[in-house]
């Protein structure tokens, strides 16, 4: 603590003296160097030095130990490691010639961060690039300080980005909000009620609202009616985007869950086999996935963020494969006793959770995201749009476009479409029904590997991954209508926007709970789903 | 004719060479799930026990007498965990049994081991309430985990939260925690309007919502996360987090049940700077825990286990590993296996632990005194630790904050 007062008092002797020194003064060095320190009250008044001294030329420091890309020198200097694992001292500029594998990183922790975070928006509030400034923008609207309004208000008028002028004027209204001058009070609420930002309605609330003693908090009726005017602005949006924001959290849980579905639809609906081992088939596609990932990761380390379209065909063809190995060896035997098929397929899917778990491991396995499906967008304040959710979207509805047309418009799908139909008939009119069950349990098994795939984004991948969708998909073929694959997307989909609407009412365990029974009911009602298998079916 | 003979030598030979056998080893049950949900993690400690066992056989035994393990798997089914602890001390007449991950399981065996005076080590991290003559808690309680890490949230270093989503996986131990935390969170002057308390079912898969419910409810004022989510949800619980630009500086998550095990499923780059709880992190820094991870590290290696040289150490297998120590000890000072003699020598017994303290049996309530850890995640899946109490402290199985 003493030690963390001294350096603090140096820091503003630093900043009385900064306008003299030059960029390497001496306790801009200091400060620098005390970036390394292992004591963490010495780390923070380091950073909060460097704030004060507010000299650019530590910018790259502080970004590095901000993105954990600093590590201290065997004679304790910070060294910067550049993303292809170069580093440079960060006071001379030096490259580091020594091995960086042992060396230890600087004591980060939260608190350093919070302390960080809002000093880097303040040095790089000066930067020429108009994103570096957006984003310190933002750092600086989510930590608003009284006493950062005049450099906030120092920067607006320099400003020429529409987006950074956007934040820092909200910033300055925020602080505003708390001024003592009525004018300004009440543009400042005007202001954040136009803004649109959600986050805003907390502060405004206590404005609007009667106190709980009666009566109001905010004695003046012009604020008042202001903020009253404002809070109803925002919660108009706030409703929209409520119902945006279900919309989109529906279609893609729905996603998922057709991503999952699709295969079985093919092998459960088209050709009526209850097949247990549907789940496993999902998690085959994700481990092939996992395998792909690593072959890149090892071998070719530069296209290692580009694995996932390359893991395409394994995670189709492996699945694949097992399913048409199954079916000949095994569920051909059984066809027409679902009982058996059901057990038989059961034992199945023990087997292959065993077989993967005595290869990889029981534990999961990593897959990473690549970077160019991490992260979302805000289309609006209060609606973030995952990159890798909106992919899964894209990507069901590829996969239903592909087995839509593979059902459709190709000869095979014409075959498998006779055979559900009547099996008796298309042998009869020269279809061999025995190899048309091979192709189309591959096919089921193959596309349930691409739903593998796709989950492999957003859960876990472990041997027991496909348990948690076999009830799930199960669910979604009969709601949807067995053999229709229309009725899968419209079950899914449809599930996936009930459970969100129900979510934030009832929470996630009694919305699934209401959902199954909700289920029940209906298939009560209308026990052939969604939609109904038209013409003659053969009841088999 | 002949033939019966000789299978009657034979059988007559077996069955010596068995009592032979078995008069030189002690027999040590360990009941882990080898398959099932639970595989993930109660793996390892199978692995730690079975090298723990090694251990102590390479030094002698106990009683001059070489440890047998006798491994069996429940398959993560409660009640066959109950049938696998009675053919344990029944059939295989072991004479302690090293297991349970879930306090489910637990729940399962305790009336098996009560009936038939086991001997049972729990090496898990629990909600307490529970106190058996027959089993030694080698985990944390309540008190020893969940309390100091909403303290260390509340207070300036972890950026002093005035908010608190309890967030957990529906079944006791979540359940019964957040109604521990709750009462203690109310003690401390939050009121009720302030604490968010969800719940979502084992597996449960997607976490867009609450995500965006715990944004919403963090506006205004400091929030923080408080995860007693089981380990298979975590996985997208943080994806979803790092997607929704939830940063550890803002809302800090600390977790209860994630470990470097955990860890090793995930990407943790975004997870840099959400906190863990525990009483022991691979990344302590002592002779004892170094020669600890090697000893890990080669028997690994030797057993060619899954994995591979990814293979991290953990909590629970820290308690394991200590339990497993001290009941050699005690039988070593009892100088008998009988489950009561060995229980009274169990009390106070200590063991230099890889944690970095010497560690003590508590001499009354069945619990170690243990150090509290509070630990940040960092880029490659380990933790880094940014706060620890002084010495070890003594559990309180029985919180005081709720009625019993």
């Amino acid at each position: 603590m003493m030690k963390s007062s001294i350096l603090l008092l140096m820091a503003l002797l630093a900043f009385c003296l900064a306008g003299t020194a030059g960029a390497a003064s001496p306790e801009f060095e200091a400060a620098i160097r005390g970036l390394t320190d292992p004591d963490r009250d010495v780390l923070i008044a380091s950073v909060q030095a460097l704030g004060e001294l507010g000299d650019a030329a530590a910018l790259p420091a502080l970004q590095a130990l901000q993105d954990d890309a600093m590590l201290i020198s065997p004679e304790g200097r910070p060294l910067i490691v550049a993303a292809d694992g170069a580093a440079v001292d960060a006071l001379t500029g030096q490259p580091f010639t020594g091995d960086t594998g042992g060396l230890d990183a600087p004591s980060m922790s939260n608190q350093v961060r919070r302390v960080l975070e809002p000093v880097l928006a303040q040095l790089a509030l000066s930067s020429p690039d108009p994103a570096v400034r957006r984003r310190s923008a933002e750092a600086l609207l989510a930590s608003a300080d009284p006493d950062m309004a005049p450099a906030i208000e120092k920067a607006l008028h320099k400003e020429t980005d529409a987006g950074v002028i956007r934040r820092l004027s909200l910033a300055l209204a925020l602080i505003n909000l708390d001024s003592a001058d009525k004018e300004r009070k009440i543009s400042a609420i005007q202001a954040l009620g136009d803004s649109g930002e959600q986050d805003q309605l907390a502060k405004l609330l206590p404005l609007a609202a009667p106190a709980p003693g009666g009566g109001f908090a905010e004695p003046d009726p012009d604020i008042r009616r202001a903020a009253v005017a404002a809070v109803g602005k925002l919660e108009r949006k706030a409703a929209f985007v409520r119902a945006g924001r279900d919309l989109f959290y529906g279609v893609s849980l729905g996603s998922v869950m057709l991503l999952a579905a699709l295969g079985l639809a093919i092998t459960f609906g088209l050709m009526g086999v209850i097949n247990m081992a549907h789940g496993e088939m999902i998690m085959l596609g994700a481990y092939s996935t996992y395998v792909v990932q690593e072959i890149f990761s090892r071998h070719l380390p530069g296209l290692a963020d580009w694995y996932l379209p390359f893991a395409l065909p394994l995670a189709f063809l492996v699945p694949c494969a097992v399913g048409v190995l199954l079916e000949r060896a095994i569920i051909r035997h059984l066809y027409g006793r679902p009982l058996e098929t059901l057990l038989a397929t059961w034992g199945i899917s023990l087997g292959l959770i065993q077989t993967v778990r005595l290869i990889f491991g029981a534990q999961n396995v990593e897959v990473r995201n690549p970077s160019w499906l991490s992260g979302g967008f805000e289309p609006t304040t209060g609606l973030i749009l995952t990159y890798n959710r909106i992919a899964i979207i894209a990507f069901a509805a590829l996969v239903v476009g592909i087995v839509w047309y593979l059902l459709q418009r190709t000869p095979l799908g014409l075959k498998v479409r006779a055979v559900t139909q009547s099996r008796s008939i298309a042998s009869a009119m020269g279809i061999f029904t025995n190899k048309v069950d091979m192709w189309t349990f591959g096919l089921g098994s193959g596309i349930a590997g691409l739903g593998g795939l796709a989950l492999t984004q957003v859960g876990n991948v472990n041997p027991e991954l496909g348990q948690g969708y076999i009830v799930d998909s199960f669910m979604v073929v009969v709601l949807g209508g067995v053999g229709k694959l229309a009725g899968t997307v419209a079950g899914a989909l449809s599930l996936g926007i009930v459970n969100k609407i129900l979510e934030p009412f009832a929470g996630a365990v009694l919305g699934k709970i209401i959902l199954l029974a909700v289920i029940v009911l209906f298939i009560q009602k209308r026990p052939q789903g969604i939609f109904a298998m038209k013409g003659r079916m053969v009841e088999s | 004719m002949k033939s019966r003979l000789i299978l009657c030598i034979l059988l007559l030979g077996l069955m010596f060479s068995t009592i032979a056998h078995a008069a030189d080893t002690i027999k040590v049950g360990i009941l882990h799930s080898l398959s099932g949900t639970m595989a993930i993690s109660e793996t390892s400690l199978k692995d730690v026990a079975l090298m723990t066992i090694d251990e102590i056989n390479a030094k002698g035994g106990v009683l001059g007498k070489k440890l047998e393990p006798v491994v069996v798997d429940p398959a993560s089914n409660w009640p066959l965990f109950a049938e696998k602890a009675r053919e344990l001390l029944v059939k295989d007449k072991v004479a302690a049994v090293f297991g349970c991950w879930t306090s489910v399981s637990r729940k399962s065996v305790l009336p098996v081991f009560e009936e038939l005076n086991g001997l049972l080590f729990y090496p898990v991290q629990y909600e307490g309430q529970e106190l058996s003559k027959n089993v030694f808690y080698t985990g944390a309680a309540p008190n020893q985990q969940a309390i100091p890490a909403v303290e260390y949230l509340m207070g300036k270093e972890g950026g002093s939260a005035k908010r608190f989503v309890l967030l957990g996986t529906d079944y006791v131990y979540p359940r019964t925690t957040n109604k521990i935390l709750r009462a203690f969170l109310i003690k401390q002057g939050i009121p009720e309007s302030d604490i968010m308390e969800q719940y979502t079912p084992f597996g449960h898969s997607d976490y867009q919502t609450i995500v965006s419910d715990i944004k919403k409810f963090a506006v205004g004022k400091r929030t923080a996360i408080i995860s007693t989510i089981n380990g298979d949800s975590n996985v997208p619980f943080y994806k979803e987090l790092a997607n929704q630009g939830v940063k550890a500086q803002d809302i800090p998550c600390v977790a209860f049940s994630v470990g470097e095990e955990e860890l090793r499923g995930i990407d943790t780059k975004p997870l840099v700077g959400h906190l863990a709880a525990w009483n022991y992190f691979m990344s302590v820094k002592n002779p004892t825990n170094a020669e600890f991870i090697k000893s890990w590290k080669e028997y690994v290696k030797k057993n060619n286990l899954p994995g591979g040289d990814k293979r991290v150490t953990n909590d629970p297998m820290e308690a394991t590993y200590i339990g497993m120590h001290m009941w050699a000890q005690a039988v070593a000072k009892a100088g008998t296996t009988d489950v009561d003699k060995v229980i009274d020598a169990m009390a106070g017994q200590e063991f230099k632990a890889p944690c970095g303290y010497v560690i003590t049996m508590d001499k009354e309530n069945h619990h170690l005194h243990k150090p509290v850890m509070i630990g940040e995640v960092k880029g490659d899946g380990q933790f880094s630790i940014v706060w620890q109490t002084k010495a070890p402290i003594r559990a309180e199985p029985w919180s005081p904050y709720i009625p019993k």
